[in-house]
C-alpha cells in the first residue's frame, strides 16, 4: 500500500523540476563571475552592478512603476466597488458577464482592439494609454479576488449593523470595507504583479520612445543572451515570488480551489 | 430548508427603493463604463473594421468591402491557422497528461503539504512570462546547458539544434500554461467524495476499474476546463513562437501581430482577430457548459 502512494508523487516530482530547474539555472547564472553565459565560473554580484548602470532598465523600471502603481490604485478602487456591486445589487447575468469577460478574452485581443480604439479617437499614446490597457484586466482581476471574500463573508454582520440603526454607509465602511479587506489588498498586489509584468498590451499601447520594463527586456531577450538578463530576471523573481506569498497569506488563495 | 431561511432573511433586511438603485449605480458604474469603454467598444470597431479596406499608413478608408474575407481563405492563412491548432491542441494534451497526475498527486497529500504544492504550482504562472521563456533560451541555446550535459556524457559531438523549431514552442506554451491545467483538475480530485471509491473498491473493483469508472468521469469537466484554460492562451500566443521559434510567423498571433505593425493592414489584421475571437468563445461556451456540469456534480 505504501509503496503505491509513494509512486503517484512521482508525476508531481517531475512536475516540479520542469518549473523550477529553468529559474534556478538562471539564477544561479546571475551570480556567474564570467560573462561567459552559460557555464558558472566563481560568485560575483557583478551583473548587479552592471544592471544599476543599464539606462534603458533604469527608464523601464521607471515608466512601469508609474503604470503599475496607478494601474494598481484605480484597479482597486473600482474594482472593489464592482465586486461589490455585483455581488449586492444585481442578478444580472449580463452585467456579472461584462464585469469578467476582459479578464477571460486572449491579451492579443484586447491589445488589437484597443489599438484600433486609440487611433479612431486619435488618443496620443504614452504611458497613460498602456495604464488604460492595463485597467481592462486589472478591474475584473480586483474584482474576482473580492467576490471571492465577499462570498465567504457573514452578512449576519451587516444586517445587525443595518438593525442597529447604522445607515447603509456606516454599515459599508465600517463593516463590509473592514471584512473584506484581506481581499481588497490581495486583489492589490495581484493587480500590480500584473500590471509589472504585462509585455502584450503594452507593446502595442505604448509610445516606442517610453518603454515598460518587459517591453526592455523583451528588446534584450531578441538582442540576445547577456548575463545582466539573468540578474534582472533574479529581481523581478523575488519580487513576483514575495507578493504571490503575501497574497496567500491574506486571503489563503489556495482554499479557493477546494 | 436552512438554505431558504437565509435567503428570504437577506433579500427583506436589503435596502430598497430609491436609495438602492443609487447605491447600485455607485458601486457598479466606475467600473463597468471602464469596461465597456475599453474592452466592449474596441471590440465592436474591430468587428466594423473587417469590412473596411486598409488606409495607407494603419487605419481604414471607409467604403464596404468584403474582400478581407476573401483573403482568408488563402492556403497560406489557412495554414497557418491550422498549424496553430496542432501547436495548441499539442500543448493542451500534453498538459493533460502531465498535469492530471500532478493535479492527482496533490490532492492525495496532507493538508500542511497541499498549501505549499499548490503554492509552488501557482508560483512560476504569476512569475514574468518573458522571463520564464528566457529561461528556456538560456537551457536550451547551442553552447546551453543541455547541449553541455549531453556532450558531456558523450551522447552527442556537436551541439544539438534544440532552440527556434515547432517542438521548443510547444514546450514554452507548455511551461507557460501548465498552472492551468493542474488547478481545476486539483480543484475537482480533491471535491470528490471518497465514499464513491470505497463503494467501487468494496463492491471488488480493482483500482485502475475505480479510477477510470469512478475517479475519471467525475472529473472529466474539470479537464475540459483546464483544456480550454490551456488552449486559448496557446492558441493566441504570439510572444512564445517569436522568442523560441525564431521569429517565423507561424502562429496566428505572430500573423495578427504583424497586420497591425509590420505590414499595416488593420482591417486583415481584424479578420484575423475574427477567427481567434470566434474559437475562444466556441470553447468559452463549451467551458461553461463544463463548469454547470461541474456545480451540478
Amino acid at each position: 500500500m505504501r509503496r503505491r502512494n509513494r509512486a503517484i508523487y512521482a508525476p508531481l516530482w517531475l512536475t516540479y523540476l520542469f518549473f523550477y530547474v529553468p529559474i534556478a539555472v538562471m539564477v544561479v547564472m546571475s551570480f556567474n563571475s564570467s560573462d561567459a553565459p552559460f557555464s558558472f565560473e566563481g560568485f560575483s554580484l557583478k551583473w548587479y552592478g552592471t544592471l544599476a548602470q543599464n539606462d534603458n532598465v533604469l527608464q523601464g523600471l521607471v515608466n512601469t512603476l508609474i503604470v503599475a502603481v496607478s494601474t494598481t490604485v484605480i484597479a482597486t478602487v473600482v474594482g472593489t466597488m464592482l465586486a461589490v456591486g455585483l455581488a449586492r445589487y444585481t442578478r444580472s447575468k449580463i452585467l456579472e458577464a461584462l464585469g469578467t469577460l476582459p479578464a477571460i478574452l486572449p491579451e492579443l485581443m484586447l491589445a488589437v482592439g484597443l489599438i484600433i480604439f486609440y487611433s479612431t479617437v486619435q488618443f496620443t499614446l504614452g504611458l497613460h494609454s498602456v495604464l488604460l490597457a492595463h485597467l481592462t484586466f486589472g478591474i475584473p482581476l480586483v474584482a474576482v479576488v473580492v467576490r471571492v471574500r465577499l462570498a465567504s463573508m457573514d452578512m449576519s454582520l451587516e444586517e445587525a449593523s443595518r438593525d442597529l440603526g447604522a445607515g447603509a454607509v456606516a454599515t459599508f465602511l465600517r463593516i463590509t470595507l473592514p471584512g473584506l479587506m484581506p481581499g481588497v489588498a490581495a486583489g492589490a498586489l495581484l493587480a500590480f504583479t500584473f500590471s509589472l509584468d504585462e509585455f502584450v498590451l503594452a507593446f502595442f499601447t505604448a509610445e516606442p520612445t517610453q518603454p515598460t520594463l518587459p517591453m526592455v527586456i523583451y528588446s534584450m531577450i531578441r538582442f540576445g543572451v547577456t548575463p545582466d538578463i539573468n540578474a534582472l530576471a533574479t529581481i523581478l523573481l523575488v519580487v513576483s515570488f514575495t507578493a504571490v506569498i503575501a497574497v496567500q497569506r491574506m486571503t489563503r488563495l489556495t482554499e479557493s480551489f477546494r | 430548508m436552512s438554505g431558504n431561511l437565509t435567503k428570504a432573511s437577506e433579500t427583506s433586511r436589503r435596502p430598497r427603493g430609491w436609495g438602492r438603485a443609487a447605491a447600485a449605480a455607485f458601486f457598479l458604474t466606475p467600473g463597468l463604463i471602464a469596461l465597456i469603454v475599453l474592452a466592449i467598444v474596441p471590440m465592436i470597431l474591430m468587428l466594423t473594421y473587417m469590412f473596411f479596406p486598409r488606409g495607407r499608413f494603419g487605419g481604414v478608408v471607409y467604403e464596404f468591402t468584403l474582400e478581407n474575407f476573401e483573403r482568408l481563405s488563402d492556403p497560406l492563412y489557412l495554414g497557418v491557422i491550422g498549424d496553430s491548432f496542432v501547436i495548441a491542441g499539442t500543448v493542451t494534451l500534453l498538459a493533460l497528461l502531465i498535469g492530471y497526475p500532478a493535479a492527482y498527486a496533490i490532492a492525495q497529500l496532507p493538508p500542511r503539504w497541499k498549501t505549499i504544492a499548490l503554492l509552488a504550482i501557482m508560483l512560476p504562472f504569476w512569475t514574468n512570462f518573458l522571463i520564464r521563456i528566457y529561461a528556456w533560451i538560456v537551457l536550451l541555446s547551442g553552447p546551453g546547458l543541455v547541449n553541455g550535459a549531453l556532450t558531456g556524457i558523450g551522447l552527442i559531438d556537436e551541439p544539438l539544434d534544440l532552440l527556434y523549431n515547432e517542438g521548443t514552442i510547444v514546450l514554452g506554451l507548455l511551461y507557460g500554461y501548465l498552472s492551468l491545467m493542474i488547478l481545476p483538475i486539483y480543484s475537482a480530485v480533491e471535491k470528490l467524495d471518497p465514499r464513491l471509491r470505497e463503494a467501487s473498491a468494496n463492491l471488488g473493483a480493482s483500482p485502475a476499474r475505480t479510477f477510470f469508472s469512478v475517479t475519471l468521469p467525475l472529473t472529466l469537466p474539470s479537464a475540459l476546463i483546464g483544456a480550454v484554460l490551456v488552449f486559448v492562451p496557446s492558441f493566441g500566443n504570439y510572444v512564445v513562437p517569436e522568442l523560441l521559434g525564431g521569429g517565423k510567423a507561424i502562429m496566428l498571433g505572430n500573423m495578427i501581430r504583424d497586420q497591425f505593425l509590420k505590414a499595416r493592414d488593420w482591417p486583415f489584421g481584424a479578420t484575423l482577430s475574427l477567427v481567434m475571437i470566434v474559437i475562444t468563445f466556441i470553447l468559452l461556451i463549451a467551458q461553461a457548459v463544463a463548469s454547470r456540469r461541474v456545480r451540478n456534480a
